[in-house]
């Protein structure tokens, strides 16, 4: 296990600039669209409460089902953002390889 | 309610703290530097990490309160879960990355990596000691409360034994011990979440037999009531008589059970995790309501009296005292709603114990991956919540006058082993966390203020031993108020370091970051105002009028309770306009001195 090893560790957080200003922008949209999703959840509860007392799927109401898929949201968002972050870092890398 | 006391209970949380402690004795022969102190020397596997944010994290409050919460009222626990977890993807797309690459053991430093000022670091030192120790109590305040009925001991001995242990963890290896300390309470925690949510689902729901029978006799057993009487004298009767289990007194039965199923079943079998929650929702369930009656003499009584409700009900925001707001016609009803939402989603990322968990990994690559652990871990335990929740609201094992039992008590209903092994987890999750906030505030004593405030030149081996001290007195601070606000509300303590914490931190975190003319005079002051505008409308308003200075919640000085959607604006605003008048003037003074030379 890495963590076992409680050496200061130098940070190698060197990247092409260009590489961190995209990862930024992609953050920034995956946060406003979570955003938009978590917003729309505490209005519809806060000013149209009978709706969330509907049943769309499943038997279930849509409170439950809107609460289960922001969470689910939030985990899948988290995961597309790690996936572009490696994206671009693999990209940024070959570039610079490419480049020197 | 009395609760048998559980030799079994004693067994493995002695077990639980012997492992604790080993580790921290391990880690702590190993950990000298202030690098390793503060931030176990960068080196946490993100995997760990990861888990060990879900261990920080998932405080007494989410473990206890929210599943209490949802046994009592049904879906209104499960918006704090909802809240709490949106929070994180502040912390990940905006507050994660920066922070790590700006700071280097606290969130003061990461906040004055721009400027170098005292005034930055002393006002956010305050901040974090003051968020941590608001966030200390209702830990310390928990710890108390559990053990009083688990293990037998009174509450100040729950306090300090947690305060002890805390205090030993912390002081052997820092950073290091805690987040181990954590990653295993972080892992128990989600694996025995879901050890009980399977057995609920196999369990199935079933209509109690005493709801079976119909027409009047099923009335008159809806009608049944349970009183709790506290005389003047201190002396306590339960529905009339002494409290107790012998011949002549009277305990209270516990609570939650099933009156009707769709269909008319009395009992439904394994179920399907979708399948439970359509069935409930389709159902009735008895809910309790408590009403307090204050005599002439000074005798308070409680009345507990039943209401069947219709699941689709209990599955439906509304139903409890702290979000009753979403189903009133009153704009500032809404407000106050709208205001918590808010202070929830801004409050984690501005959490002082959090941030620091960045500077425990290497890069950002990192601290980017152990949060989407994290987000993963702690999504998935919000969501296994509901089922805990709903069964514990089901299981017919539930005291009326306490909902933080309600895991617990959920836990012994499927035997003796399990409600030991979740009684120990609880008072791990209280280890966890408290290890993690007592850190926090040594770093803010030891590196902000000592250090870099009052410039005091301490070697690093001697800003270890400040920090160890400094941990020492916190811990010491947090025994006493833990023991001082025994009867406080715990969820109500810890929305008022989320408030805080949002107003306090997050807007100079975020325009540090994203405005290019924020001033440090404009971080000091929107750090202050947003501390102190927070804190005086908590002390103002009705929740507090009513609970904490029992006068009449309508005579309140502030319109609604949650401060969050006034004061996290105002912190922005404030670091604006003084960052805006700041800078004109070094501007000006700059302009002024190079006009003098010419």
């Amino acid at each position: 296990m890495g963590g076992l090893d409680h050496r200061a560790i130098p940070t190698p957080d060197a990247q092409p600039e260009r590489v961190s200003a995209q990862r930024i922008r992609y953050g920034h949209a995956l946060f406003v669209l979570y955003l938009l999703l978590y917003g729309a959840f505490v209005l519809l509860n806060a000013f149209a409460p009978s709706v969330m007392a509907r049943t769309p799927a499943a038997g279930i109401n849509l409170a439950v089902l809107s609460g289960l898929g922001l969470i689910g949201a939030a985990f899948l968002l988290a995961l597309v953002y790690d996936w572009l972050s490696r994206f671009l870092d693999s990209r940024g890398q070959n570039e610079g390889r490419h480049g020197t | 309610m009395i609760h048998e006391r559980s030799l079994l209970a004693v067994v493995v949380f002695g077990i639980f703290v012997a492992i604790t402690l080993g580790l921290s004795f391990y880690f702590g022969a190993r950990t000298r530097s202030s690098q390793g102190y503060f931030a176990a020397g960068g080196g946490i596997h993100w995997f760990v990490n990861g888990v060990a944010f879900a261990g920080d994290y998932l405080s007494a409050a989410s473990f206890l309160g929210i599943c209490g919460m949802i046994a009592f009222y049904g879906y209104d626990g499960f918006l704090y879960s909802i809240g709490y977890l949106a929070g994180w993807i502040v912390a990940l797309f905006v507050i994660a990355e920066p922070v790590k690459r700006l700071g280097r053991y606290t969130f003061a430093d990461a906040l004055d990596s721009r400027f170098n000022s005292r005034g930055i670091k002393l006002a956010a030192a305050i901040s974090t000691l003051a968020v941590s120790i608001f966030y200390l109590i209702p830990q310390m305040v928990g710890a108390g409360v559990l053990i009083t009925p688990l293990l037998g001991f009174p509450h100040w001995v729950g306090v300090v034994l947690v305060g002890t242990i805390v205090i030993l963890i912390v002081v052997t290896a820092g950073m290091v011990s805690t987040t181990y300390v954590q990653f295993l309470k972080g892992s128990l925690l989600v694996l025995f979440s879901l050890v009980l949510t399977v057995l609920i689902l196999h369990r199935g729901l079933k209509v109690d037999p005493r709801y079976q029978a119909g027409g009047s006799q099923r009335e008159r057993v809806l009608a049944e009531t349970q009183t709790v009487s506290v005389g003047p004298d201190g002396q306590k009767t339960v529905n009339g008589k002494p409290q107790g289990r012998g011949e002549g007194q009277a305990d209270l039965s516990p609570i939650g059970h099933v009156s009707r199923l769709p269909g008319g079943a009395t009992e439904t079998g394994p179920l399907g995790p979708l399948e439970f929650l359509s069935t409930i929702e389709q159902s009735e369930i008895v809910l309790w309501t408590a009403k307090t009656v204050i005599d002439d003499d000074g005798r308070v009584t409680t009345v507990y009296t039943q209401r069947p409700t219709p699941g689709s009900e209990v599955l439906r925001p509304g139903n409890s005292p702290t979000f009753r707001g979403v189903r009133s016609e009153k704009f500032t009803d809404k407000l106050n709603f709208l205001s918590l939402m808010l202070a929830l989603f801004c409050g984690t990322a501005s959490l002082p114990h959090i941030l620091i968990r960045y500077y425990t990994v290497k890069d950002q690559a990192s601290a980017r991956k152990s949060t989407v652990v994290g987000i993963g871990s702690i999504g998935f335990f919000y969501v296994l919540t509901l089922f805990l929740g709903l069964g514990a609201m089901t299981s017919g094992a539930i005291d009326v006058t306490n909902s933080n039992m309600a895991a617990p008590l959920l836990a012994r209903s499927f035997g003796e082993l399990l409600f030991s092994i979740i009684s120990a987890i609880a008072f791990t999750t209280v280890l966890g966390t408290v290890s993690g906030l007592i850190v926090a505030s040594s770093g803010a004593v030891a590196h902000d203020l000592v250090a870099n405030v009052f410039r005091v030149p301490l070697t690093d081996h001697q800003q270890v031993r400040v920090a160890k001290l400094a941990a020492v007195g916190v811990g010491a601070i947090a025994i006493v108020l833990g023991i001082l606000f025994e009867k406080m509300n715990v969820n109500f303590l810890v929305g008022w370091a989320f408030s805080v914490a949002a107003s306090a931190n997050l807007p100079s975190l975020v325009m540090l970051l994203f405005w290019k003319g924020t001033t440090r005079q404009g971080i000091t002051v929107a750090v202050i105002v947003g501390m102190l505008s927070s804190l005086a409308w908590i002390l103002l308003s009705g929740d507090t009028y009513r609970d904490i200075y029992k006068l009449d919640p309508a005579t309140a000085l502030v319109p609604f309770s949650q401060p969050g959607i006034v004061t996290i604006p105002l912190g922005f605003l404030t670091l604006v306009a003084v960052s805006l008048a700041t800078r004109s003037r070094v501007q000006g003074n700059v302009a002024s001195v190079s006009g003098g030379g010419g």
